[in-house]
């Protein structure tokens, strides 16, 4: 063996780590069915939200807020796809334009809560402790508060509109981050290559955003998704109280409420928000658990 | 065993005072002068200052609390500013109307989750599983107040069981007298819960009937039937009793709807009268009571927990 071989640099392909993982993530995701599914469902519903509204616009009449009470509470037909409602309004529009707002809450009040929870969830794990009980003692203050009645008090005490709606249902969905991220920064903050990169000196900060949060993204991610779907029911649910956006903007909550009144004569006006709210939480909740089971193949169920 | 109980119990209380900080705060983290919103609009200067000085308004944010807290541990917490009666008073019948209408809800899920959940996972990969998960998964995608909706369409087009809909008229004194005026409500608040149960039992479920302990049971020629029910269902259920505990909760803020719905006089529909009158200290109350309740129904939860899964250390 030559001297030349011993010394010659390993010509292994370099890999980036980061970028490696990246792609896999993508490869399980593309190969589970569910996640594949759910988030082409999330993809037509969010073009929908924002390319109806302008292709009603620009090629129809209908306008969202465009009452005509000769028609009213008329079922569906060929000029009215799902009837009209109590003012003579086209559901079929209203529904298409509200779809921006359902979005909304769902997307930015998880934005919120996670935000928020991952901080406080991260910060609890990492530095554990007094901060820690105090944090997760917070956490379980507001989780003492079941279901809908957190975000409702929230709402009782701001007043009722969408953006005190997402303030509230961001707010409620913090502990479910928190709690998750806490659990995995307390098991990747054992590993060697944390202790690895503070004995290279790495300041908390620098470990806590460029080692720690990477490595937890998986179940941050999930937890976005399936929250998605319990805000978007949860604000649904507010709006319905008549504590979210006020009328007569097209909240599918809202429209539901005021369907509720003519049940009997009418009862497609009640019929077709509720059809899509339930197929906005159903994409969000196939694509999280697709998600879940594509980045943690322990939870799957089999 | 004790020793874990006490410890439990020692760890509640710093979470009840956290709740009753918070529900204390929400009367003054409303946007204006409390006093201004108690007196009403359009009221005397002199009222306003005569109600902040009879609520106490004028002391200190942490003697307020105290005053608060003292009360609350007494049972008195305030009054209705629209009725002027005890907010315990109000709260009074229609917490067991709101508990009882929890409850029935909770049955219901258990035992459709459950049934759900068990046939789901001893025929799982097979059309029945699948076609359980698909309704569990539209199950968990409802919004409970438009199933509550579509069931009174469905029982009023339908013609069936006249009396479940005669909730619709109002009851001053709450609630239903057969199971039938009470079926309608229940079934709305229970079936996303029964969703939940259901996932929750088939995944379960399918994680204990893979493991090592029920094979060596069907290798020792333990019949399929007594493997399932009796190895596998026991264990099995353990983490499903804590989701049943949540429901619980779950179903009492989730009641706020369904009262909504069926005009039934409970805490829920209270609440949200309450929420458009602007009558905070009913707000209050009502959220405190049903916070506490969850709270002290999560305790029981969590120390009945360990005496079904006695692998977990007590200590």
């Amino acid at each position: 063996m030559s001297e030349e071989t011993v010394n010659s640099p390993v010509t292994a392909k370099k890999i980036n780590p980061r970028l490696e993982s990246y792609k896999q993530f993508w490869r399980r995701l593309g190969k589970n069915k569910a996640a594949v599914t759910g988030g082409v469902l999330i993809v037509l519903i969010i073009i929908m939200a924002f390319l109806g509204p302008w292709i009603i616009t620009t090629f129809t009449d209908f306008r969202p807020n465009q009452t005509d009470l000769v028609n009213k509470l008329q079922g569906p037909s060929a000029a009215h796809w799902f009837g009209t409602d109590s003012y003579g309004r086209d559901i079929f529009t209203r529904v298409i334009f509200g779809t921006k707002l359902t979005l909304y809450v769902g997307f930015f009040s998880v934005f919120i809560g996670g935000v928020i929870g991952v901080v406080f969830g991260i910060v609890s794990g990492y530095y554990g402790g007094r901060i820690d009980t105090i944090i997760m003692r917070l956490m379980d203050v507001l989780l003492a508060f079941p279901g809908i009645l957190l975000a409702l008090a929230i709402v009782a005490v701001l007043g009722g509109s969408l953006t005190n709606v997402i303030i509230a249902v961001g707010i409620f969905s913090v502990p479910a981050f928190a709690r998750v991220v806490r659990g995995s920064t307390l098991s990747v903050r054992k590993l060697e290559y944390i202790d690895a990169v503070r004995a290279l000196g790495a300041s908390d900060f620098r470990i806590i955003f460029k080692h720690i949060l990477p490595n937890i993204m998986s179940p941050i991610i999930v937890q976005a998704s399936l929250r998605i779907a319990t805000a978007i029911l949860t604000g649904a649910g507010l709006a319905f109280l008549g504590l979210g956006a006020q009328p007569p903007a097209p909240e599918w909550g809202a429209m539901l409420n005021e369907g509720r009144q003519y049940m009997f004569e009418a009862g497609h006006v009640a019929l077709f928000p509720g059809l899509m709210i339930v197929l906005v939480v159903l994409a969000f909740n196939i694509f999280g658990d697709g998600v879940r089971d594509a980045l943690d193949p322990k939870m799957k169920n089999n | 065993m004790t020793k874990y109980i006490i410890r439990r119990l020692l760890q509640t209380i710093p979470v009840l005072l956290g709740v009753t900080i918070l529900v204390f705060s929400l009367m003054h983290l409303v946007p204006g002068d409390p006093a201004q919103i108690v007196a009403g609009e359009g009221a005397s200067e002199q009222t306003v200052e005569n109600i902040r000085e009879r609520l106490g308004l004028n002391e200190p944010i942490p003697v307020q609390y105290a005053t608060f807290l003292g009360n609350a541990l007494q049972g008195d917490l305030g009054s209705s500013i629209r009725s002027g009666r005890p907010v315990m008073d109000e709260i009074g019948a229609r917490f067991w109307v709101t508990v009882e209408l929890a409850f029935y809800a909770t049955i219901v899920a258990v035992f459709l989750g459950l049934i759900a959940g068990i046939v789901s996972a001893v025929r799982h990969y097979t059309l029945a599983d699948t076609s359980i998960m698909i309704v569990a998964l539209f199950g968990l995608s409802m919004p409970n107040f438009w199933f509550g909706l579509l069931l009174i369409q469905w029982f009023a087009i339908g013609n069936w069981m006249p009396e479940s809909l005669e909730f619709l008229k109002m009851r001053p004194s709450g609630w239903g007298d057969t199971w039938r005026q009470i079926v309608l409500p229940v079934l709305t608040l229970g079936t996303g819960g029964a969703a939940i149960i259901a996932r929750m039992t088939r995944s379960s479920m399918l994680e204990v009937i893979g493991q090592d302990y029920i094979r060596t049971a069907r290798a020792k020629g333990v019949s399929e039937r007594l493997v399932t029910y009796r190895h596998a269902l026991k264990n099995a259920l353990i983490p499903v009793v804590t989701v049943v505990g949540l429901e619980f909760g779950g179903f009492l803020g989730g009641a706020v709807l369904t009262e909504t719905i069926f005009a039934i006089n409970g805490m829920g529909r209270l609440t949200i009268d309450a929420i458009r009158t602007r009558d905070f200290p009913i707000v209050q109350g009502t959220v405190l009571v049903i916070s506490v309740l969850f709270v002290l129904v999560n305790l029981l939860v969590d120390i009945s927990y360990r005496f079904l899964n006695k692998r977990i250390d007590l200590n």
